[in-house]
């Protein structure tokens, strides 16, 4: 059985001048232990998509889908209390700006204490080895010393490790990362990437990362869902993505890569889909 | 002309933090003593992590910032703006385009008067004449006429990023400083804006210095590459020289962070995963 399951997922939004369609229908599914990617670029909807699964949609969104199911339950059958126990424990989400996501008030270890206080219920004492345990566990020197910090006199990289603390506290079934390198230096991106496929093989994690950049997808994924407009318009296991993508608008991605730029000009994603679209006339 | 249009001679910037109720006074060396040139219609590509000192390069060649030490020649002629400030020809020389679009318009500026104020502001050119420059300069970076009374929110983050560059190229500057000008787009916008940076430097004959942490854009824009390391330039070359050899340990560990989107590695990873 498939850890995640979701069946024509629809997510439009109200807007002044009617409802947007931002998700059109998508399916995906996750296995246990299973890393995958799912590339698109802004626009394309792949955040939302699974901020819908979290349920973390503002009140202006309309979220519906055939089925929607984490581990057998049913997630869209939930009231809100029975859904919060769910997400943030079993799921749990790293978000793109680690700078922006930590609350600047409080100390790390008071956010990460939080955690274990409202899905754990642990004490006082077990909450603090916990939080030293974790803090350790994602790399932080000196984790004791660092549970008084406040995000500010971090780094954006040790924030962001601070963030996968926060999000492996509760030893989640599954873990929903969006765009957790684009803020952070390749060097930085290395690191943070290697921490992410230790912990996921680790404690047997599926991991969703969601991404625009290809090299990330390179390095991580088993299986591709590639997003377009709000639509799926590839899905496949990483190498076959990369050798013999099926879809114009991957071959497009794949050739706006720097890297594979052939002569002076870099292939354009429009200039690919008109060249595609005047090779389907003249067939 | 003859010689380079942008030469930098064992530049340094110190920065003072001064002391108080919780700390010493204390200097910061951020850039500690580098050396460069730039021809004419060439690319200096500035690579480094954030801290490295790049940034106040950046600002110290384009005369925001003086530098504590060290020659800047520009054109030849060697510039002080600590000393003498900075005159119209100078600013009409050098001209930057910064990393967030969302940040460095002004929001409340429409686009036709974000294009007109550098001229507005270095040249004695009059309204109507700016207003024909702005449109022109619109059409050059790919957008249309009817985008001249719009405001900046009303345009994507590549849209952005081509007005930033559209006004930085208004006084038609020999050099142009791009501080990380495609980090913060998506990949298929990042090859837009770079296909117009590199047909912008044919038409204009631009030279420009290039900022960046992304290894797979340098090699794609730069003609020499220049690593940053803590204040110091570890690595100073040729394209090819710095990607095919590199000497310096922290040029090593950036190339091989760079993540690998070829199918040899992805099958490389695969077995290794398989075996693990």
């Amino acid at each position: 059985m498939p850890l995640l399951t979701v069946r024509n997922l629809t997510v439009s939004f109200d807007t002044l001048t009617g409802p947007f369609l931002a998700v059109k229908g998508i399916d995906l599914s996750i296995e246990e232990r299973e890393v995958l990617a799912i590339v698109g670029e802004s626009g394309s909807g792949k955040s939302v998509s699974m901020l819908a699964v979290m349920g973390l949609l503002p009140p202006t969104a309309t979220v519906s889908a055939d089925e929607m199911s984490f581990n057998g339950t049913d997630l869209l059958a939930l009231d809100a209390a029975a859904r919060r126990r769910i997400v943030g424990k079993d799921i749990a989400m790293i978000f793109q700006e680690p700078m922006a996501s930590l609350n600047p008030c409080f100390t790390v270890g008071f956010q990460i204490e939080e955690v274990l206080r409202v899905h754990l219920g642990l004490d006082r004492a077990q909450r603090r080895a916990r939080a030293i345990e974790l803090l350790t566990l994602v790399g932080i020197p000196e984790p004791a010393e660092r549970l008084g910090s406040y995000p500010h006199q971090m780094s954006g990289g040790q924030c962001q490790r601070v963030m996968i603390a926060i999000a492996i506290a509760c030893k989640p079934k599954l873990l929903i990362a969006d765009e957790p390198t684009t803020a952070l230096d390749v060097t930085i991106q290395k690191q943070i990437l290697d921490l992410l496929m230790r912990l996921q093989a680790e404690n047997g994690m599926g991991l969703i990362m969601i991404t625009h950049n290809m090299g990330v997808v390179a390095e991580t994924a088993d299986r591709v869902i590639v997003q377009y407009k709000g639509r799926k318009v590839e899905e496949a296991d990483v190498l076959s993505l990369f050798e013999a993508p099926k879809s114009a608008y991957t071959r497009a991605l794949l050739s706006a890569l720097p890297e594979n730029a052939v002569g002076d000009r870099l292939p354009t994603i429009s200039d690919f889909m008109l060249k595609e679209a005047a090779a389907e006339t003249l067939r | 002309m003859t010689g380079p249009v942008l030469e930098g001679r064992d530049i340094k910037r110190d920065y003072h933090v001064p002391g108080g109720l919780f700390g010493k006074a204390r200097t910061v060396h951020a850039v500690k003593g580098v050396s460069f040139k730039v021809d004419k219609g060439k690319t200096l590509a500035i690579v480094g992590e954030s801290g490295c000192g790049k940034s106040t390069l950046a600002r110290i060649i384009t005369l925001i910032d003086a530098a504590t030490a060290g020659e800047l020649l520009i054109d030849g002629n060697k510039v002080d703006i600590a000393r003498d400030g900075l005159t119209p020809e100078l600013r009409r020389k050098v001209q930057i385009v910064f990393q967030n679009p969302y940040g460095s318009l002004n929001p409340r500026q429409k686009i036709g008067d974000v294009l007109g104020e550098p001229l507005l502001i270095n040249t004695a050119i009059p309204a109507a004449e700016r207003r024909d420059l702005a449109m022109q300069m619109l059409k050059k970076v790919g957008l249309e006429e009817k985008h001249y009374n719009r405001y900046p929110h009303m345009f994507s983050g590549g849209q952005r990023q081509r007005i930033a560059i559209a006004r930085a190229l208004m006084l038609r500057p020999s050099l142009l400083v791009l501080d990380e000008p495609v980090s913060a787009l998506d990949l298929s916008v990042q090859a837009q804006v770079l296909n117009l940076l590199a047909d912008l430097q044919d038409e204009f004959e631009l030279t420009y210095v290039f900022i960046s942490h992304d290894l797979s854009v340098v090699r794609y824009i730069a003609d020499e590459v220049m690593v940053m390391y803590f204040g110091e330039a570890v690595e100073y070359g040729p394209r090819d020289t710095v990607f095919g050899n590199p000497q310096h340990a922290y040029t090593k560990t950036l190339l091989a962070a760079t993540p690998r989107a070829d199918v040899e590695s992805i099958r490389a990873r695969i077995a290794r995963k398989r075996a693990a």
